[in-house]
């Protein structure tokens, strides 16, 4: 198990005072001018050397995506931090954003000294009213203390604002999150070009997620080689991990990249409900990562390249447990739902296509349904994967294909046995 | 997607309190030159705020005007975000529950028929007296203190069919509970304490 003083959120639960104060003496803005003081190039190569990969779901590696921005543009670059965390089972930023948000403050200021911006905006779903209100009282007091602002003690002029949305899952993808910051409907852009060429307001950009920039100070005081000896090769660190579901204890933990699942569940959440024999399937990264059946997660390590492996993913490490209690196939069609809910609506494969998955699982759950739809709904999940603007139609179809390809059992039994009972009522 | 109208019956009016248009002046200068409509989401959840809790009509126009927006943008926007509550919602309470899988794992089914049985059978429909409203939303993501609920600024965790009756027992009376869970844990650390983290480093 991680030792506590390898831990970078050290108020995860919020036991202590949250403030400038309470922040402090947990060793925020502790000589943060030091940090600064490594250079723009200094401070990429460290991230880099840290492997640190980005938490947002994709892992794309943050040192990597912070290199991309331009060193001599005229246009003013940006630091936006993605802070719209919607994927169901996700429940890591809200906790550093009301438990810690100088750790996120600092981040900010640090990263966007790195990629030459003065400015930041932290783009928090709308839902996290209270969230929001510590993010606010922190970015508060840090320009009272002078951390932050014009002329502050740090010598790289930096605002840092906070912004919301108002309820849109769609605003989680990067470019969506872009227009919907300039004030418009989020819906996603095409790539290229990239927000490092052209993003907020056509000027470089940069969209990081909470946990990335927050993580980030910590890294850089005690060092890229502390922060890349946790872990596995390639999937280094630490990493929130969030658990739901049938567990005796759902809780939120800071663990090791890479530790057992099954570790992961008994240490701290007491356990699969029932005993791990009870064990029905785990949703290992939130709700667009496919479920993997019991036999998957027996010798399961959680961290992006072991999740890959079995065509599913690390995600944002939201883990949702489900017992032998669960009706699988009503578990994915209220994820179906969520996607169909959720699309924007300007892509045709997405649009009509998770509406029209999430009514074939609607019938599937009562059973009916002709078993050759099997085959039809995995075949129009293809469709929709890979053929629109974004990776919203990934994250519909994700889950289907999981459940078709794990469970397809269950689906053939219910529609067998809904017809059994048919021509049984029929005598 | 989802289809959403604007409520028959609308005031003639809309005007932000003195207090609210000295606040979107601030709130627009986070932005730079030209770009004031980038404070368009901030500008209409104020206007929601102030009004009930739900958007009227002239309030899009209203905010458009100070944007310097065409009506059918903003209008785009009132729609698109499903927290834009466009039709009256309860004075004392509106019950946004979450129904997305990990809630559903731990029983937001049964919470909904509570909604529907003390509220309205159906979401978005004010209960007799006009105190209560609730509807279904996509996950509020705070998974593992499921199943919840989010009264308009903050959220009731942990939650049975039993204790959602007493929040919003709490809110008819006029004492809404504290906040979080109400179970007694202590945010998202394991029921019964945290496994990490005991003492403070």
């Amino acid at each position: 198990m991680l030792a506590d003083k390898d831990r970078i959120f050290t108020n995860l639960y919020g036991f202590h005072d949250w403030r400038l104060a309470g922040a402090r003496s947990r060793g925020a803005w502790d000589n943060t001018k030091a940090l600064i003081d490594l250079g723009q190039d200094g401070i990429i190569n460290e991230v880099k050397a840290s492997g640190l990969r980005g938490r947002g779901g994709a892992g794309f590696p943050t040192g990597l995506k912070w290199s991309f921005m331009p060193k001599n543009d005229p246009r003013p670059s940006y630091l936006v931090v993605n802070a719209d965390e919607s994927e169901p089972g996700s429940c890591k930023d809200r906790e550093i954003m009301r438990h810690d948000p100088h750790l996120l403050v600092e981040g900010c200021l640090v990263a966007s000294f790195a990629m030459r911006a003065h400015a930041c905006y932290i783009y928090v779903r709308g839902e996290f009213i209270r969230e929001r209100e510590h993010l606010q009282a922190a970015i508060d007091e840090a320009y009272a203390a002078k951390l932050i602002g014009k002329d502050n003690i740090h010598g790289w002029d930096f605002d840092c604002y906070v912004h919301h949305g108002a309820g849109a899952y769609i605003c989680g993808e990067e470019t969506a999150l872009l227009e919907s910051l300039e004030g418009k409907k989020g819906q996603p852009r095409l790539k290229p070009p990239f927000p490092a060429n052209s993003g907020l307001y056509g000027a470089p950009t940069t969209v990081n997620n909470v946990e990335s920039i927050a993580v980030v100070p910590t890294i850089l005081r005690r060092g890229a080689t502390w922060f890349s000896a946790l872990g596995k090769p390639n999937n280094t660190g630490t990493k929130l991990f969030q658990i739901s579901g049938h567990v005796e204890r759902p809780c939120v933990v800071e663990e090791e990249m890479g530790i057992p699942l099954r570790e992961l569940l008994e240490k701290h959440a007491g356990g699969v409900r029932g005993g791990w024999d009870n064990l029905l399937a785990v949703i290992p990264g939130g709700s667009s990562m496919p479920c993997l059946p019991k036999e998957m997660c027996d010798d399961l390590t959680m961290d992006f390249d072991s999740l890959s492996k079995l065509k599913s993913g690390l995600g944002t490490a939201a883990i949702i447990v489900m017992d032998k209690s669960t009706d699988i196939i009503a578990a994915i069609r209220r994820i179906a739902y969520f996607y169909k809910h959720e699309s924007c609506g300007q892509c045709t494969p997405c649009r009509e296509g998770t509406g029209w998955m999430w009514r074939v699982l609607e019938r599937m759950e009562r059973g009916d349904a002709e078993l050759e739809e099997i085959d039809l709904l995995f075949d129009v999940s293809k469709q929709v994967e890979g053929h629109t603007i974004c990776a919203l139609g990934d994250a519909a179809a994700w889950p289907v294909q999981g459940l078709l390809r794990n469970f397809r059992p269950v689906i053939e039994q219910r529609i067998k046995d809904r017809k059994r009972g048919l021509a049984v009522a029929a005598e | 997607m989802a289809v959403r109208r604007l409520y028959p019956d609308q005031p003639a009016t809309f005007d932000f309190t003195p207090e609210n248009l000295a606040w979107a002046e601030e709130v627009i200068k986070r932005y730079p030159a030209g770009k004031q409509a980038s404070a368009v989401i901030p500008l209409l959840w104020r206007a929601q705020e102030q009004h009930d809790n739900w958007l009227p009509e002239p309030a899009i126009r209203y905010v458009a005007d100070m944007l310097d927006m065409a009506y059918i943008r903003v209008y785009e926007i009132a729609t698109f975000y499903t927290m834009f509550q466009l039709a009256p919602v309860g004075k004392k309470a509106h019950v946004q529950l979450c129904g997305t899988t990990p809630c559903m794992l731990r029983g937001s089914e049964a919470l909904k028929e509570v909604c529907k049985r003390r509220i309205h059978h159906d979401p978005h429909h004010l209960s007799k007296d006009g105190n209560f409203s609730w509807e279904e939303v996509e996950c509020l993501g705070s998974c593992a203190n499921a199943p919840m609920v989010q009264i308009f600024k903050d959220t009731y965790e942990d939650l049975t069919p039993e204790l959602l009756e007493k929040v919003l027992d709490g809110f008819a009376s006029g004492n809404p509970p504290k906040p979080g869970s109400q179970i007694g844990r202590q945010a998202s650390a394991p029921l019964g304490g945290p496994t990490t983290l005991k003492e403070k480093v």
